[in-house]
Parts: structure tokens; sequence; C-alpha cells
């Protein structure tokens, strides 16, 4: 693992992100979906950023939100002091350089129809930076860096498997050379023995080309192994964010407690003496979020002001960031 | 061995698909005693579902076909038995829960008809015994207002509550058996941590053998007091839970043991991966199926395919490497 220094790379401020919901014959607006609602982070240069919460939380909009391929509500998102929510057309295009994206499912993200090579290129040539006997040198390269054959780069997408597909997104997204990459859910599709090996694979380019990350997974486990620091949502919001070691080992917020004991772990003799925090119900409509702390409607420990008043994302100790009246 | 409950031997099912003969399962016996949890380990095409849903006849003929094998349930072979006799058995003495509890509800049916079909079927209730008995199911699985949500369609229901709904349809009939296929793979870890939760206390309160599948070691550490893992259509160990853990023999099982992050311990060196894909079987293996992947492979183990031998109380395994020595075993 690199070092991270303290170099902001990222910078997301105030970041919302709403789905208009439209109803009725002239499709007025009744309401909207909050999927991202007021979150602020950064992310310093090299490091991984782990983000995680359970479906419907909005850890994927916000991933999509920062690479502008949702267009957010209202915000800024500042990439080496530039704010992408500014930019249009020519410029944001030049700035999709330095940021890319490695999806969930390495079956839906690559185009059947476009060999592996052209998967690849593409980006090289749209972006004028090869052409011709250029991007197939390249594409070798990038073939090779993911530990694939680059004689492979003349097949089609449906000629490999999950865990090979999955690399050749890596690729294509390591193309240009970004120095921030958006994972989402790299590896949910993927079985247990194959996530390992695209994991230790993020790992090494990480270390090789300094590369920062975005790491959006509901695997905690996961998550603890390969981030820096890690941030928890719940509902559109960021209820924690602290270092690997604060969140895992004295997590502060009630719903990142309750998650953590949720994990199984495997490991029988743990898992006999474990005490769990069953979380009671189910998570509440983005559409119509609790008010106050969207968690009280679950929360073991909640009283009378989480309803009042939205409790405010604040330091608690050093890089220790939490959104909870009950924490002192 | 009459305190088996179920008894399955030398099971063998084929799939025909335009690329050939799939061997899903290759052969595969086991036991399952009165009472226990059995967990089924394996990835994905290891077999571990057409296991199950083979001994159930729930595979679709053709293209799938269970050509070897029986499966006696108190004393007769499941696998002989006409659709007719087999129809009540399952849902009213075997019962399954699947993965995907939207595609396994009809979305067009209320939750209440569905859940009184099998009790006046098998049970033979008259509808409104049927409907007290359906409320009752559903509060039991912990679902709130169960006489109201009796006339709730399936999409009216989160994910969680469709799972309690399927577990409630699947205890309904009070079966000996229950086997689950992946019943919280779908679902959030929080919500899967309250179904996990709610199968435990109803074990312990109706005495159910339930068979647990699952990729999921860490579920299997929890949940099950004795389990199998499953490599290319073979059971390739097997042994009570805390010994599985603790002495894993196969490298299979090693491997996916130590590749796994805990949530519970700080550990950021590499994490070990096991090289290379599982295996398409579009022959049965007349070798080891693990040996293309395996660091400590022999020549032994590419010309035999290891049979299961006992290694200690109850601990089954497949092949041929002694891992700790790397010699014969």
């Amino acid at each position: 693992m690199t070092t991270p220094n303290n170099e902001v790379l990222l910078h997301v401020k105030n970041l919302v992100k709403h789905f208009p919901i439209h109803r009725g014959l002239l499709q007025k607006q009744v309401g909207a979906v909050r999927a991202v609602d007021d979150i602020s982070f950064d992310i310093k240069r090299g490091e991984t950023l782990g983000l995680v919460g359970e479906s419907g939380c909005g850890k994927s909009t916000t991933g999509r939100s920062i690479l502008q391929l949702y267009r957010p509500t209202s915000g800024n998102v500042e990439i080496d002091g530039v704010d992408l929510v500014r930019l249009k057309g020519e410029d944001l295009r030049r700035m999709r350089r330095k940021m890319q994206m490695i999806f969930q499912d390495p079956y839906a993200s690559l185009n059947p129809r476009m060999t592996v090579g052209n998967i690849i290129g593409e980006p090289l040539i749209v972006h004028n930076i090869a052409s011709g006997k250029e991007v197939d040198d390249r594409v070798s390269h990038l073939l090779e860096l993911v530990k694939l054959n680059p004689s492979f780069a003349t097949r089609y997408p449906h000629e490999f498997s999950g865990g090979q597909r999955q690399r050749i997104g890596v690729a294509r997204a390591l193309s240009l050379q970004p120095s921030f990459i958006v994972c989402d859910e790299p590896i949910s599709a993927l079985d247990v023995s194959i996530q390992a090996q695209v994991v230790n694979l993020l790992e090494d380019l990480q270390e090789q080309f300094n590369l920062t990350y975005l790491f959006i997974a509901h695997d905690l486990s996961m998550v603890r192994h390969i981030s820096t620091r890690v941030a928890v949502m719940y509902l559109g919001v960021m209820v924690e964010l602290a270092s690997r070691k604060d969140l895992y080992e004295s997590p502060l917020h009630p719903y990142s407690q309750a998650l953590l004991s949720a994990v199984p772990i495997p490991d029988p003799i743990a898992e006999a003496t474990r005490k769990r925090t069953i979380l009671e119900g189910d998570v509440p409509s983005p559409a119509n979020p609790p008010s106050g702390c969207r968690f009280r409607t679950r929360c073991p420990i909640a009283e009378k002001i989480c309803a009042e008043s939205r409790p405010e994302f604040r330091e608690v100790t050093t890089g220790h960031f939490v959104a909870c009246h009950m924490v002192k | 061995m009459p305190d088996l409950l179920l008894d399955i031997r030398g099971l063998e099912t084929q799939f025909k698909t335009p690329d050939g003969i799939v061997h899903a399962v290759n052969g595969v016996s086991f036991g399952l005693k009165e009472g226990e949890t059995l967990g089924v380990v394996g990835e994905s095409g290891c077999g571990k579902s057409v296991t199950m849903l083979s001994v159930l006849g729930l595979i679709p003929n053709p293209p799938g076909k269970v050509i070897a094998g029986e499966a006696f349930y108190v004393g007769q072979d499941l696998l002989k038995m006409s659709k007719e006799e087999i129809r009540h058995i399952r849902g009213a003495q075997i019962s399954m829960v699947f993965q995907d509890p939207m595609t396994s509800l009809n979305p067009v049916l209320t939750v209440g008809f569905q859940l009184e079909e099998p009790l006046m079927l098998h049970v033979g209730m008259t509808r409104n015994q049927a409907r007290d008995r359906a409320a009752e199911l559903l509060g039991m699985v912990g679902i709130p207002n169960p006489k109201d949500r009796l006339n709730d369609y399936p999409h009216q229901f989160s994910g969680g509550m469709r799972q309690r709904v399927m577990i409630a349809m699947a205890l309904s009939c009070s079966p000996q058996i229950l086997i689950a296929d992946e019943p919280t793979t779908a679902l959030d870890v929080t919500i899967q941590a309250q179904i996990i939760e709610l199968v435990k206390r109803l074990r312990d309160e109706l005495g159910m053998t339930i068979v647990w599948i699952t990729h999921d070691l860490g579920v299997v550490a929890g949940l099950a007091k004795r389990v199998m893992v499953m490599y290319g259509g073979y059971i390739i160990e097997e042994a009570p839970v805390n010994d599985l853990f603790a002495n894993p023999t196969h490298p299979y099982t090693l491997g996916l043991i130590q590749s796994l992050p805990r949530v519970d311990q700080d550990q950021h060196k590499k994490l070990y991966s096991i090289e290379g894909l599982p295996p398409v079987l579009y022959h049965k293996p007349t070798s080891c199926p693990f040996a293309p992947r395996c660091k400590w492979v022999m020549d032994r183990c590419k010309k035999e395919n290891p049979v299961l031998e006992s290694v200690g109380d109850g601990h089954r395994v497949a092949c041929w490497v002694n891992t700790t020595t790397g010699r014969n075993r």
C-alpha cells in the first residue's frame, strides 16, 4: 500500500442529488427521491476511501455524481482544485481523463459487439491520445498490466469469465492514466475465490500508479482490508467517516455499530459468542425520509431531539466524523 | 444407516447445452440426520443447488437429467417417484426456500392466497382454517399486522419481508426438512442478520432439519452444525463446523478460508488468492477437478480422481495430498 500524503485530491462539498418524481397527465413534479442529501468529504491523493451502506443508501449515486455521470442538484465536486459541477462540454470532457470508473456488473458494462482491444482502446482514440499501431501497443501493455494475455485483444467479451471481464474493465479504466477511479462494487458479482484476485490486482495497480480509489461496496470485510479510511452512508446522508482502524474498532454511530455486528465472521467459535445488534424493520423510502436524524426510526437509542433536528456531521476526535445527537 | 432422515447415494445430474453436456453433479453421497443443520458451501456452478434440486425432482427435463443415484427419505427413493407422488412430499415434508423472493412469489396473487394454497392442498384445510393458519404463520416469521397483510400483493412487501413470507410458506405444512438455497444472498447484511436470527429461533422451536446452501462461509460458521464443501460437482470435504474451520484439509477449503478478509481483524497484507478459474464440466472429471488450481498438485492428482476418505471424527476429504507435508496422504 502506498502511504497517502495529506494532499487533497478530491473535495466534495454539500453534494446533493435529487431525482424528481413526476405524476399525472402533465407530468408535474410531485416530489423527489433524495438519493444524496448534503454530504461533504475529502479524498487524499493515493488513498482508498471505502464507502459502505445498504442498497438504496446513495453510495452509487455519490460515485456517479462525483464523476458527473449524474449532474448534481447542488454542491461542489473539486478535483485538483477544479470544480467539475461548473464545467460543461469540452472542458468537462478533458477532465474525464483524470477520473474513471469500474462497474459492478462485468457482463453489462462491456459492449458485446466490440472486441476487447476496441473496448480498451476506444478511450485513447476518443481523447486523441493515440492512433493506429500505437493504440494496439498500448492495449497490449494494458492487458499485461491486468495479467491477461495480450492476444485476447481480438476476442469478444462473451469468451471470458466474470473475473477476466472485470480485469478488462480495469484495463479500460486505466487506459487514460487517470489519477482517480470510482470502483462501484467491483467484486460483488464475482465468486469468492476470484474476489481476492481482483482486489489484489487493484492494490498492485494503486501502488504502481499512485491511484486514488473511491471503493464502493457492501462487503464490510473487504472494505476493511482495502481502505485507508471508511465512510458509512444511510438513506442519502453520511453518518460516519473515520480511519479504517477507528471505524472498525470503535464505531460511534449506532448504525455503524449495528451494520458491523451484522456481518458474519467465517469462524464458528467467534460467531458462537458474538453479540448482535439486530435492527428492526426496513430502510424507509428516500422519497419521504424521516424528519431529523434519518436513522431514528430504527435506532435503538433514539430520543426526542433526534426527530426534531438533523444531527450535524462533526469531527469528534481528529479525523473521526459522526452525525449523531447521542454521541458526546 | 437407519438414523438418517435423508440418504443420498451416488447422485449424478447432467444438463444438455448447445455446447455439449455439462456434468453438474458427478456422484454425490451424503446423509442428513434428524434435527441437524447442514451447510452446503461452494461457488457458482459447483453443483450445490443442482444436488438439492435433483433430490426434490425440480430439475427441468430437458435440458437437465438425473442420470444415476438414489435419494432415500423414510425408506422411499425420491428419485423413483412419479410426479404425483413427489408432489405430496415436496412442500409437505421437504420444503424449499429460494434465493430470489421476488421471482419465487406469484406477483398477481395475494400473499394470503399463496400461503393458503399448500395448506388446502397438502393438509386438507378449508379456506377459513387455512386463512387463520396463514395469519398465524406470518405472525410467526415476524410480520406485523399479519391478518391485514394477507390481502397484500408481493410487491407491497420489501425484500426482507418477502423472504419472511417465503419462509412462512415453506413452514406452512410443518415439513421435516427445510432446504434453503442462498436465501439471504439478495438481502442487505442487516436484513440477512434478521432472517438468520429468525431461522435459528424457528429451528429451535420446531426442531427442524435444515440444509442451508450458500457461498458465504461466514453465514455457515454461525448457523450450521456440519458443513459440506463442493467443487466441480463433487463433495470435496465434509466436517463438523468447528473442525472444518479449525482444520481445513482440502487445498480448496484451505484457500477459501485464507482468502477471506475478516471484519473483526485488522489485516492489511495481501489477500491469499486461489489462481485460475473454476472448471466448466463438459467432461466428467477423470482426475482431481481442483488439480489445475492447486499449489500442492502431484502427478497422481492428474491421473486419478480422489474419493472421500475419513481423516477424523465425521471429517471426510477427497484429496491425495497431505497439505502439511505436501506428500501423499
